[in-house]
C-alpha cells in the first residue's frame, strides 16, 4: 500500500462503488494504519478465502466429471468456512457490532482486502486449477506461520485452516501436473493459465505497514521468507509438470488496499443481491 | 461385469430360483442370475434416478452464488454436492448390472434418457431453495425410504447411504421456509409464491397415477418397488399438510381436506397433461438443463483426456524405471 | 484417444482406528493417487473414515453364486469350530 500500481488504478470503473468512495490508495493506507492491524490482517485472510470460495462455488455442478464436482465443492466449503471464522474474529476485534455476514454482504468492493488473484474468473479448468495452485501454495505457507502466532485467536483459526489448505494444495498441484504433462492441448492451456495469472502473484508477498503493525500485536509473518519457499515449491511443481515459469511479468497490485480488478464488483453484485434487497431481514 | 449367459434349457429352473429368492425377500446380488427384463427395468430405473440427482444440481446450483448468508451458502453447496455424490453412488450401483456409467451418461446428454420432471422447473427466488428442500426432498425421501428395501442389493445399499445423508436436506429446506414465514412481508410473499409454484410439480414426482403406470405391476412383483405411486403420493401429502399449517403457509389446492373415514388428506386432480408435456421435453427448463449438462461435459472433455494421458505416461515411466 | 472411460475403483473405509475396512462404494479415477483423492472427497466428506483403501475393480475376484453351496455350506455343520460346542463344568467362569 505504500506504493500504488501505476496505470492500473486509473482505469475507469475498476470496481463497483469505487468512484463514489473516491479514495486514493494512499488514503486507504492511512485508514488501515489507523485501524487495528489485526482486523486488517483478518480482512485480508478472510476476504481471500471468501472470494476464492465463491469463485469455486460458481462451478458446483459444472465440473469436468462428477468426482471433480464433489472435490471442488469441498474446497469451496472449506474456504468459505475459513472465511466465516476469520471475518467473525475480525468483527469481534473491530468491536463495531459487525458479524461475518455483515462483513461479507454489506461491504463494497473498495472495502474488500482480498488479493487480485482470487477474484479472477474461473476461465477454463486450467485457469481454475492454476489459480487454486498459486493461491494454495501461498496459503499453506502463510497459515503455517500464523498457526504459530502468539495471538491465540489467530493461531487457532490458522491452524484449523492449514489442515484444509494442505489438502487443497495436494489436489491442485496434482491437477497442475496432470494438465501440464497430459496432452498437448492441456499443456498449452495450463501454460497459458499460469502466464495469465502470474501478474497477480507479486502482490501476495508485498509487505506493508499492516504486516509490521500486526507483528507487533502478536501475528508476525515473514513475507519474504514465505516468498522464498513459495518460489521453491512452485518451481518444483512447474518443472515436474513440464511448464515454464513466466519471466519479466509486470506485477499488478492493489487488492490489499481495495483497488481491485473489475471482476470483483460483478462477483459482489451477485453475491450480495438478496441480502441487500432485504436490509434487516433474517435468513 | 458380463451378464450371466442364459442357457435356454436352464432358464426355467433359473427363473424359478430367482422368483423364489424374491418371494423369500432375499436380495439379488450382481453375480446372481436374473431375468433380462429385471436387469433392464433396474438399469432404467436406477439410471433415471442417478440422472435426476445430477440434473437436480442445476436448479439449486442456480442460487449458490446468491445465498443471503454464509451459513446458507455453505448448506446449499453441501446439499448440491451431496446430489453429485448420490448420483455417483447410484451410477456405480447401476454399473454392477453390466453397463458403463459413461454410456448411461451419454443417454442423458443426448436426451434419450428420462429424469425427474421436477428439475425442469425454474428457480426464481431464494425461497425456492427452502421449498425445494422441504417439498422436493421431502417427496424424494418418501420414495427413497421405501427404495432402501428394494430387492437389488447394490441399489438398496446406495439408498441406505443416501437416506442417511439426505436427512439434513429436508430439514435445511424447512428451516429456510420457517425463517421466511416468520420474516418480513416480502419474505412471506416470496415463500408463498414458491410454494404455489412447486406444490403440484412435487406431487407429480411420484409418477403417473397407478392406473397409468405401465411398469408398476412388474416392479412391485419383483420388489424393486415396494409401494405404488399413489400410495407414496398420499403418504407425502399426509406428512406435508401439517408442516404447512405449522408455518402458516397455504397449499394451493382448494380441494385439500381431511377425510375422517380414510384418515388421509384428500387432494385435487393433478394436471397430468402438464406432467406428460414436461416428461416429453417441453417443460419450462428442459432445454436449459440439458444444455448445461452438455456444456460441462464438452468443456471437460480435454480435462478428462489429459488425466488419462498423464496416468498412462506415469505408468510407462514406472515400467521403464522398473526394467 | 477415448474420452472419459476412466477405470473403476472400489473404495474401502475404516471408520475408526482398529476397526475393519468396509466396502463403501466405487468411483472412477485415472490412477491410484487420483482414486485416493476422489475417495476422500466422495466417501469421507462427513468424517466417516480415518483410513482409505482403493483397489482397481478389475483386481477383485469374487466367488460365484453357483459356488455358494460348495463354498459355504460345509462351514455350517462344523459346530466344533464354535466355543458353544464344548461343555465346561458348572461354576467355572473363566470361559
Amino acid at each position: 500500500m505504500t506504493a500504488k500500481a501505476a496505470g492500473h488504478d486509473d482505469e475507469p470503473g475498476i470496481a463497483a462503488g469505487e468512484a463514489a468512495a473516491g479514495t486514493r490508495p494512499v488514503a486507504g493506507a492511512r485508514r488501515a494504519a489507523l485501524g487495528d492491524p489485526l482486523v486488517e490482517l483478518l480482512f485480508r485472510l478472510g476476504d481471500d478465502r471468501l472470494i476464492l470460495g465463491h469463485r469455486l462455488s460458481e462451478l458446483t455442478g459444472h465440473g469436468p466429471i462428477l468426482e471433480e464436482d464433489i472435490a471442488t465443492a469441498n474446497m469451496a466449503l472449506d474456504l468459505i468456512g475459513q472465511a466465516a471464522s476469520m471475518l467473525k474474529l475480525a468483527g469481534e476485534l473491530e468491536g463495531k457490532g459487525r458479524d461475518e455476514d455483515a462483513l461479507a454482504y454489506f461491504r463494497d468492493a473498495v472495502q474488500f482486502r482480498n488479493c487480485l488473484l482470487v477474484e479472477q474468473p474461473n476461465g477454463d479448468f486450467a485457469q481454475t486449477m492454476a489459480r487454486q495452485f498459486l493461491f494454495d501454495a501461498y496459503s499453506v505457507l502463510l497459515l503455517d506461520e500464523l498457526s504459530r502466532a502468539s495471538h491465540a485467536g489467530i493461531a487457532a483459526v490458522a491452524a484449523k485452516s492449514l489442515k484444509e489448505a494442505k489438502y487443497h494444495l495436494r489436489h491442485s498441484s496434482e491437477w497442475v501436473l496432470r494438465l501440464g504433462d497430459g496432452t498437448d492441448e492441456s499443456h498449452a492451456r495450463m501454460q497459458r493459465a499460469i502466464g495469465a495469472l502470474w501478474r497477480f502473484t507479486g502482490e501476495l508477498f508485498v509487505a506493508d505497514e499492516v504486516e509490521a503493525a500486526a507483528a507487533a500485536k502478536g501475528a508476525a509473518v515473514d513475507l519474504s521468507g514465505v516468498q522464498a519457499r513459495w518460489d521453491t515449491m512452485v518451481d518444483d511443481v512447474l518443472a515436474r509438470a513440464t511448464l515454464r515459469r513466466p519471466t519479466d511479468t509486470a506485477m499488478q497490485r492493489g487488492g490489499r488496499s481495495g483497488r481491485h480488478t473489475e471482476h470483483l464488483g460483478h462477483l459482489l453484485a451477485t453475491m450480495q443481491i438478496v441480502a441487500r434487497s432485504h436490509p434487516g431481514a433474517t435468513w | 461385469m458380463e451378464p450371466t449367459p442364459n442357457a435356454p434349457a436352464d432358464e426355467t429352473a433359473l427363473n424359478a430360483a430367482f422368483e423364489a429368492k424374491i418371494a423369500a425377500g432375499d436380495s439379488i446380488e450382481p453375480k446372481d442370475w436374473m431375468p433380462e427384463r429385471y436387469r433392464k427395468q433396474l438399469t432404467r430405473m436406477m439410471s433415471q434416478h442417478a440422472h435426476s440427482e445430477i440434473v437436480g444440481m442445476l436448479p439449486e446450483g442456480n442460487w449458490i452464488t446468491r445465498a443471503p448468508s454464509l451459513r446458507r451458502k455453505m448448506s446449499l453447496i453441501a446439499k448440491v454436492q451431496d446430489e453429485a455424490g448420490h448420483g455417483l453412488y447410484i451410477y456405480c450401483g447401476t454399473e454392477t448390472l453390466g453397463v458403463d456409467r459413461f454410456d448411461l451418461y451419454n443417454q442423458l446428454l443426448d436426451g434419450s434418457a428420462k429424469y425427474s420432471s421436477i428439475f425442469n422447473y425454474p428457480t426464481l427466488s431464494w425461497a425456492d431453495m427452502g421449498v425445494i428442500g422441504w417439498l422436493v426432498d421431502g417427496a424424494a425421501i418418501v420414495n427413497q425410504t421405501v427404495l432402501a428395501k428394494t430387492s437389488y442389493g447394490p441399489y438398496a445399499r446406495a439408498m441406505v447411504r443416501i437416506c442417511k445423508e439426505e436427512n439434513f436436506h429436508k430439514r435445511q429446506g424447512y428451516e429456510i421456509c420457517a425463517t421466511l414465514a416468520a420474516g418480513t412481508p416480502a419474505q412471506r410473499e416470496m415463500l408463498q409464491d414458491a410454494v404455489n409454484r412447486f406444490w403440484w410439480p412435487a406431487l407429480m414426482m411420484f409418477g403417473p397415477s397407478d392406473k397409468d403406470s405401465p411398469n408398476s405391476a412388474e416392479l412391485l412383483r419383483w420388489r424393486v418397488k415396494r409401494k405404488t405411486n399413489d400410495e407414496l403420493r398420499q403418504r407425502f401429502v399426509n406428512l406435508t399438510v401439517p408442516q404447512a399449517q405449522a408455518i402458516g403457509i397455504t397449499l394451493p389446492d382448494p380441494d385439500l381436506r381431511y377425510n375422517e373415514a380414510t384418515k388421509n388428506w384428500d387432494f385435487g386432480e393433478i394436471d397430468w397433461a402438464e406432467f406428460f408435456e414436461v416428461i416429453k421435453g417441453n417443460g419450462p427448463c428442459n432445454k436449459e438443463r440439458l444444455a448445461a449438462r452438455n456444456k460441462a461435459h464438452d468443456d471437460g472433455r480435454w480435462v478428462r483426456e489429459a488425466a488419462t494421458a498423464y496416468a498412462e505416461k506415469q505408468a510407462k515411466k514406472r515400467q521403464t524405471e522398473a526394467a | 484417444m477415448s474420452d472419459s472411460h476412466w477405470p473403476l475403483w472400489e473404495v474401502f473405509t475404516q471408520g475408526a482406528q482398529g476397526e475393519p475396512f468396509e466396502h463403501a462404494g466405487s468411483l472412477h479415477a485415472t490412477d491410484a493417487e487420483h482414486a485416493l483423492q476422489n475417495a476422500r472427497d466422495v466417501y469421507a466428506r462427513r468424517g466417516e473414515a480415518v483410513n482409505l483403501w482403493v483397489v482397481p475393480s478389475t483386481a477383485i475376484t469374487a466367488s460365484a453364486p453357483s459356488d455358494a453351496g460348495p463354498f459355504f455350506d460345509p462351514g455350517n455343520d462344523k459346530a466344533y469350530r464354535h466355543p458353544q460346542f464344548y461343555k465346561v463344568p458348572r461354576g467355572v467362569k473363566v470361559f
